[in-house]
């Protein structure tokens, strides 16, 4: 009987102790695509958190206290994000740096902004994430509206008097930067020959490509993602045409070059000035290649995102989200990718896209947009 | 007239990898009864093994398509059977004799363990391959427009029809095929008349999965690449080809997964890409209303 007591209160010192160890932390979340088709970008995302808080704890931590992560998988599936969102919820972490596909962060964010957690997108585009003014969104990436804009104006002045056609895959994502490109297109005097929409995990695209080849289409629009995107080059090429695939930042990963092999060669898409060619980012590159990982795509609006909640909620005192959301809208935020402010929805002031291209040896860089193809 | 021929082609080499994995499903639903829900997930297995086969053959050096062909072929065949015989021993044969519908529950739990499987081993990633079958044919031209056939195209086609030949001779005429036939009847009568049925069962499921395991290596040649959870859609799809065709006959299975992949292409073609699946499912609703047992269903008797 003594014994037993004995250990029950050994079980219950070690209890106590484990439950303060983790008291002196701060849990903060990222959260997207960690399996599933997008599960490329899931990656950049935890890549990119990863080393955030690697740095920051390197550096003393938060508020003097050590900060670690919690990893949501939402899968790309917007009822998966809904739940993740209510789990990080009501373990009442303050921040999460999410989602990745828009149709994730918008249902997801309602969660948080009901359970009082902090969410900043490193990649969501769509307009409507900050469009309903909910008080605690704000992405530290562009908008498909302006997205829409540059891959319009090229189309214009590189493909002028060409059959264009524009298809979208049906998502929050895709069939928002479809319609705004659209919008940018027509607006400017050039009508689309084509504007057709897939399934999201649709494999086989050769009925659609054929359409495309009987109507001679020069250039094809593609709001959608890289699986499919990478798919619609392949067989493009297999039926022996030429035409140019143009997308949006869905493409920015490497995962799109192996799905196509050389015949991603030529294929554009928008996307922000390079992250990991800005001079702030040189160490924080390096740091990054010294572990192996390439930090290409939004693996640096990542870390950005975690740098500025983790700047505001030192000036602030606190990690009560409320306050620290009037912080980070108040302020201004030096970053790995450049200074951000952000206006009263939570965009930030400051985007550029450029558009870029896919070469034959995986790999892609800036095009002038003046010049063309 | 052109455009058409473009698009029976592309419909056509679609409706072949349907109707590979169809024949799995009413082979067993021939002879057992159920259906293999896991079936899906034997042709993903099939697909994975035959992606690892491929890498291990490139990375030793070799180069002669032809025969990196055909070792993927008889190795992704051979492992992708062992899961299918493994999938009946320890999923349906406990449950043969037990009430209907368990057999169906464990099929879905078999299911949800292959794919669970592949994604903890393999990663949640999509898989691509470099095109390893390249090029093709312009059959004919006419303005602008070129008729193409690719190389792929014509072995996704050459290798169905030669498969299905094989098969259905093994079927018709040798002492397997008739025992098969004789389970398919009334298994009880067969195993009194000396047939051993589990054998045959067992066999039933080998060859299920070996034909999956070819329709997993023709869609990873066609779309370059194989992922975790590819079984369930192109599962469903091949189910509803079996359907079609009337579940349970084999040359029926093909025509029905070759009639899926005409009127999703065609209606793409013609109408909408948007609503292709709802046109193939109208269809078969359709034909099911008329031809309650599918294209080439024989009228199920009930056994007494």
């Amino acid at each position: 009987m003594k014994s037993l007591k004995l250990i029950g209160l050994a079980v219950g010192a070690s209890l106590a102790l484990a439950t303060s160890a983790f008291a002196q932390d701060i849990t903060i979340a990222v959260a997207g695509p960690m399996t599933g088709g997008e599960s490329a970008f899931g990656r950049q995302l935890k890549n990119g958190a990863d080393q955030a808080i690697a740095d920051l704890n390197a550096a003393g931590g938060v508020l003097g206290k050590k900060l670690a992560l919690f990893v949501g998988d939402d899968a790309c599936d917007p009822k998966q994000a809904r739940s993740v969102a209510e789990k990080i919820a009501s373990q009442g972490i303050p921040f999460v740096a999410g989602h990745y596909c828009s149709s994730s962060s918008i249902p997801a964010s309602e969660a948080y902004a009901d359970g009082n957690v902090l969410e900043i997108t490193p990649a969501s585009t769509n307009p409507l994430f900050t469009e309903r003014k909910l008080w605690n969104v704000a992405r530290v990436c562009g908008r498909d509206d302006q997205q829409g804009l540059v891959a319009a104006d090229y189309i214009a002045k590189n493909f002028k008097g060409k059959n264009v056609a524009i298809l979208n895959d049906k998502t929050t994502y895709g069939k928002g930067l479809a319609d705004e490109t659209k919008k940018a297109l027509n607006k400017v005097g050039f009508t689309e020959k084509m504007f057709e929409s897939y399934n999201k995990g649709d494999k086989d695209f050769t009925a659609i490509v054929s359409r495309m080849k009987r109507d001679n289409i020069d250039l094809v629009y593609v709001g959608g993602y890289h699986q499919e995107s990478g798919l619609i080059v392949r067989q493009m090429r297999d039926q022996g045409m030429k035409t140019v695939l143009m997308a949006g930042d869905a493409l920015a990963d490497k995962e799109f070059a192996s799905i196509t092999g050389p015949a991603g060669a030529g294929t554009l898409f928008t996307f922000g000035p390079d992250p990991r060619k800005k001079a702030t980012a040189k160490a924080i590159v390096d740091r990054f290649k010294a572990k192996g990982v390439d930090p290409e795509g939004y693996t640096l609006y990542t870390y950005a995102a975690m740098q500025v909640w983790a700047q505001a909620v030192a000036k602030a005192g606190t990690t009560d989200p409320m306050k620290v959301m009037k912080v980070i809208k108040a302020g201004a935020w030096d970053t790995v990718i450049g200074k951000m402010e952000f206006d009263e929805k939570g965009d930030i002031k400051q985007i550029d896209y450029v558009v870029y291209k896919w070469d034959d040896k995986g790999g892609y860089a800036e095009v002038d947009p003046g010049k063309g193809t | 007239m052109d455009y058409f021929a473009q698009q029976l082609i592309n419909g056509l080499v679609l409706g072949s990898i349907y109707g590979l994995i169809a024949i799995g499903y009413t082979m067993v639903y021939g002879i057992v009864g159920m259906i293999n829900f896991a079936h899906g997930d034997i042709f993903m297995i099939g697909g994975f093994i035959a992606l690892i086969t491929f890498l291990i053959l490139i990375s030793m050096g070799l180069t002669a398509v032809p025969v990196i062909l055909l070792v993927v072929l008889l190795v992704s065949m051979a492992i992708t059977a062992v899961y299918g015989w493994a999938v009946e021993r320890i999923a349906y044969r406990p449950l043969r004799h037990s009430f209907r519908l368990a057999p169906m529950l464990s099929a879905i739990g078999m299911s949800f363990v292959l794919s669970n499987f592949s994604q903890v081993t393999q990663g949640a990633q999509v898989k691509p391959i470099p095109p390893l079958i390249t090029g093709g044919h312009s059959l004919y031209e006419k303005g602008d427009f070129v008729v193409r056939l690719s190389n792929v195209q014509i072995v996704v086609v050459i290798t169905t029809v030669v498969l299905l030949a094989i098969f259905t001779w093994l079927v018709s005429r040798t002492r397997l095929g008739r025992d098969m036939r004789a389970c398919e009847q009334d298994q009880t009568m067969a195993a009194l008349l000396g047939v051993d049925v589990d054998r045959t069962i067992s066999m039933t499921f080998v060859i299920g999965a070996a034909l999956a395991a070819v329709a997993g290596i023709m869609y990873l040649l066609y779309y370059g690449l194989v992922d975790f959870y590819m079984g369930f859609v192109a599962g469903i799809k091949a189910f509803t080809a079996a359907v079609l065709g009337g579940i349970g006959s084999l040359p029926g299975a093909m025509l029905g997964g070759l009639a899926i992949g005409l009127i999703e292409t065609f209606w793409s073609a013609y109408f909408s890409v948007e609503y292709k699946d709802v046109a193939a499912f109208s269809i078969l609703i359709v034909v099911l209303i008329f031809m309650p047992t599918g294209l080439l269903g024989r009228p199920e008797v009930e056994k007494v």
